[in-house]
């Protein structure tokens, strides 16, 4: 089993945000995988595709997966993070009162989605954008 | 504790979902911050929010929360309600604060996760 799929994020779309994650976690439940898996999987996708909605001009998403791991990539052009080791700190976020409206903006959602992946690395160029690769082995319920 | 009971304790209005179908809620977690949400790993649970947009919806989609309760009768739109249709969540509101629905509740027996 390899499957792919991308999804295409804008930024500032609030409606969508969401979008992407909901149709990985479908895809995920219809292929059997276990519940506290999935739920690991979308917390870290939907924590970084509001990210790309909330800080960047737009972003693409790309969902790679085999029978062992789920490999996601979430590449956007933005403003970039000029210091991952300070965005990486539990309550730091540079976000907006609109992106606070909306419920995040507290400087949890890289922290999330640090705790929940197996393997989760962060590079960010400032004015071009930031990639996030996440990988989550499938077929461990633990972190 | 069921939705019905839910909506009594609360003088709560079910906005969308199915008494039929009820099912069981043992626990709840109170929070307009839906990255807190996100990190709760919990079975049968409300969330009581006075947050009210589509993000709150799909919050609970990942989280896995089948029951919404939005406290101090926040409106709901009508995608709001689509979606959470669509997704099998049940929407309840009241008139209540946050602090006196999750009070009330507690005191019917509803357990908090913490």
């Amino acid at each position: 089993m390899a499957m792919s799929f991308e999804y295409k994020v804008e930024g500032g779309d609030f409606t969508h945000a969401g979008y992407a994650s909901s149709q990985v976690k479908k895809m995920l439940k219809q292929l059997g995988v276990d519940s506290t898996v999935i739920k690991r999987v979308v917390v870290c996708l939907y924590e970084a595709e509001v990210n790309i909605v909330a800080h960047a001009y737009s972003g693409t998403i790309s969902v790679n997966l085999d029978t062992d791991t789920i490999n996601m990539k979430l590449a956007d052009k933005g403003p970039g993070i000029a210091d991952i080791e300070q965005a990486m700190q539990k309550g730091f976020s540079t976000a907006s009162p609109e992106v606070r409206e909306m419920g995040f903006g507290a400087g949890m959602g890289l922290p999330n989605i640090s705790a929940n992946a197996d393997r989760f690395v962060i590079t960010s160029e400032p004015g071009t954008g930031t990639t996030l690769e996440i990988s989550i082995n499938l077929n461990s319920a633990a972190v | 504790m069921k939705v019905r009971e839910i909506c009594s304790v609360l003088n709560g209005e079910l906005i969308c979902g199915d008494y039929k179908n009820d099912n069981e809620v043992s626990h709840a977690f109170a929070s307009d911050l839906m990255s807190d949400v996100l990190t709760v790993n919990c079975d049968s649970l409300l969330l009581i929010t006075g947050l009210a947009n589509l993000q709150t919806i799909r919050t609970a989609e990942m989280s896995d929360i089948n029951c919404i309760l939005f406290v101090r009768n926040k409106s709901v739109t009508p995608e709001m309600k689509t979606l959470a249709e669509e997704l099998g969540i049940t929407l309840i509101k009241c008139p209540l604060t946050m602090f006196r629905a999750s009070g009330e509740l507690y005191r019917a027996g509803i357990k908090p996760i913490y």
